[in-house]
């Protein structure tokens, strides 16, 4: 499995209610395989953070916890036992998180996976980076709160991230290229300066056009992010808590 | 894959939460409230230039929960066309595929806000029996409203009462037709597709929370309903949840003086009688918990209290205090005149 593959899920959007749950316990190792991938684009940053954070590993530790984990997970069939109506699944795999590191036996294991196992090729030098730019405290993750906070703030930027690859993609696939960058200017960068009327300026078109074309983005974007999180969700009401997570919506009254 | 910082995830989750009016009559004016199915927009109206709320779903899909039940409190609110029941407008599917409905743009204050402002007693008592008017036609349409408390009621700058909030509301059995007719009617945009996520009358009737899921508010619900036995719930749960209304309007009377302290004893058993925990003990019908109040407001005995002889001695000096105090004048003035006249 390759980054690319990981991160892209192969550029193709399953028919709807596709779950990554179902796909799992499915008897077709095709679909099982693909079922990790798609958690594993979706999961593997927030995871390794949380063990360079949380378990404060250095990062060739945190990266081979991270490879263990997700082959442990295709090994030991973990997404089998998840029951959708006890838990999230995000809930669900910080858990498992937690007890593969605590049980991890470094040396022993990391020999054992370093002959039989396949690593995934993820993109750790790029998570470092981002780790650097971060000013977090690892001891504000003392709480059970405040980790599963950072986890959901993660796995939120993981689920955006890809999300705003796949708008790149569709925007060039529809001839849409300056409405992505419209979009990656105003939404995407941190520039307190950027206005509609600067963009007009800039891209030599009228400030309605940066408005229809940044109401088009948003509602692809708000539309691809809510595909890709409903593939990993293993229920209908699961997918509704954790849009509703992951887009800031409130809680009901 | 770029790296997006706090200040990018926020304005993404700040773009994808409004919803797109695109090929709708509709202009989005600003989020008014937020509530466990969706949130409301002010939003204009473009082909009536005219204020309205725009009640919308946080996720799209025509087919889960949430949509069906936004979809079967637009069909209420069309079913209950009365002054004291908020009118929808439109009901259908925006472009990023979240359900809607738009509805009068209610100017005013929630009635825990307003209730603050108004320090007479007998003046928040009508505003009570608006409540029960228009809870009353409900229950003559076959519907419950389930989430009866002051902050589902709001009060216009010209007096008017309307209850909000149809979210939890319960179509009993004999209301379904004119349920579905009255939403067909009120659908001017909804699609096939939504008025089959909706589901059928048979859907309807057994209501949302059919399967014995708890929705309500505690303190305001009534015990059956907070136990989930929903096939025991009648208009007799709302009158429960009317009942607490009245108390928390009643002890939010800053004003009563002691002489009120004492006949506040007569609603006080109204809302006992109320908020019974058996509903065989509370009032049979919204309309006559209404009459006990009406006749408290006029001075007269109220069915749910058997007053002493003092209370009613004091009730009826209360109610004939001008009439009492002239015959005393005029007796005093001829005792005055008789000593007088003996001189």
């Amino acid at each position: 499995m390759t980054q690319d593959n990981a991160t892209a899920g192969g550029g193709r959007f399953p028919p709807t209610r596709w779950s990554v749950i179902e796909a799992a316990q499915s008897p077709d190792g095709a679909e099982r395989k693909r079922a990790l991938e798609t958690l594993c684009a979706a999961y593997w940053k927030p995871v390794y953070k949380y063990v360079r954070l949380r378990w404060n590993r250095s990062a060739p530790d945190a990266q081979d916890l991270t490879q263990g984990f997700f082959a442990e997970m295709l090994e030991r069939e973990l997404l089998n036992r998840f029951d959708a109506a006890k838990s999230r699944l995000r809930t669900y795999l910080r858990i498992c998180v937690d007890s593969f590191v605590m049980n991890e036996d470094k040396a022993a294991r990391r020999q054992k996976r370093g002959g039989n196992v396949q690593h995934l090729a993820l993109d750790f030098a790029g998570v470092e980076e981002e780790l650097s730019v971060a000013t977090l405290d690892p001891a504000s993750l003392a709480s059970p709160e405040s980790l599963e906070e950072y986890f959901e703030k993660e796995w939120v930027r993981s689920l955006f991230g890809l999300a705003v690859e796949d708008l790149r993609r569709r925007c060039l696939e529809n001839d849409r290229e300056r409405t992505f960058h419209l979009f990656e200017a105003y939404d995407l960068e941190d520039d307190d300066q950027v206005s509609y009327e600067r963009l007009a300026g800039h891209f030599g078109i009228a400030v309605t056009d940066v408005t229809n074309a940044l109401a088009w983005a948003r509602r692809e974007f708000r539309k691809i992010a809510l595909e890709r999180l409903r593939e990993i969700c293993g229920s209908e009401d699961e997918f509704q808590r954790e849009a509703k997570a992951a887009f800031g919506w409130e809680a009901p009254q | 894959m770029k790296f997006l910082s706090d200040k990018a995830l926020t304005r993404l989750r700040d773009g994808a939460e409004l919803p797109d009016l695109a090929g709708t009559r509709y202009r989005l004016l600003g989020q008014v409230a937020r509530g466990g199915m969706g949130v409301v927009y002010a939003a204009e109206d473009e082909t009536l230039r005219r204020r309205v709320a725009l009640k919308v779903l946080e996720v799209p899909g025509e087919e889960g929960e949430l949509a069906g039940r936004l979809i079967r409190e637009a069909r209420v609110l069309a079913l209950l066309e009365h002054p004291g029941i908020v009118p929808v407008h439109d009901v259908g599917s925006l472009a990023d595929g979240r359900v809607f409905y738009t509805m009068k743009f209610v100017e005013g204050q929630r009635l825990d806000q307003y209730i603050s402002t108004v320090a007479s007693l007998p003046d928040r008592l009508r505003v009570f029996l608006r409540i029960c008017d228009a809870v009353a036609f409900a229950h003559a349409r076959d519907v419950l409203h389930r989430d009866l408390k002051p902050a589902n009621v709001m009060v216009g700058p010209f007096g008017e009462v309307l209850v909000m909030d149809w979210g939890l509301a319960k179509i009993l059995g004999s209301a379904n037709k004119p349920a579905s007719e009255g939403a067909e009617s009120g659908a001017t945009v909804l699609q096939t597709e939504a008025l089959s996520a909706a589901g059928d009358n048979s859907t309807e009737t057994s209501g949302v929370t059919g399967h014995g899921t708890v929705m309500g508010t505690p303190g305001y619900m009534s015990p059956e309903q907070a136990r989930g036995d929903v096939h025991l719930l009648d208009a007799r749960s709302d009158i429960f949840s009317l009942g607490a209304v009245l108390r928390y309007l009643l002890k939010k009377d800053a004003s009563a003086s002691a002489s009120d302290t004492r006949l506040d004893r007569s609603l006080e058993a109204v809302c006992a009688k109320a908020t019974a925990a058996d509903p065989a003990g509370r009032y049979p019908s919204v309309q006559e918990l209404a009459l006990d109040i009406s006749r408290y407001l006029d001075g007269l005995a109220v069915g749910a209290h058997r007053e002493s002889l003092l209370e009613k001695s004091l009730r009826f000096y209360r109610r004939y205090r001008f009439f009492i105090l002239l015959i005393l004048a005029y007796l005093v003035m001829r005792l005055l005149l008789l000593v007088f006249l003996k001189r």
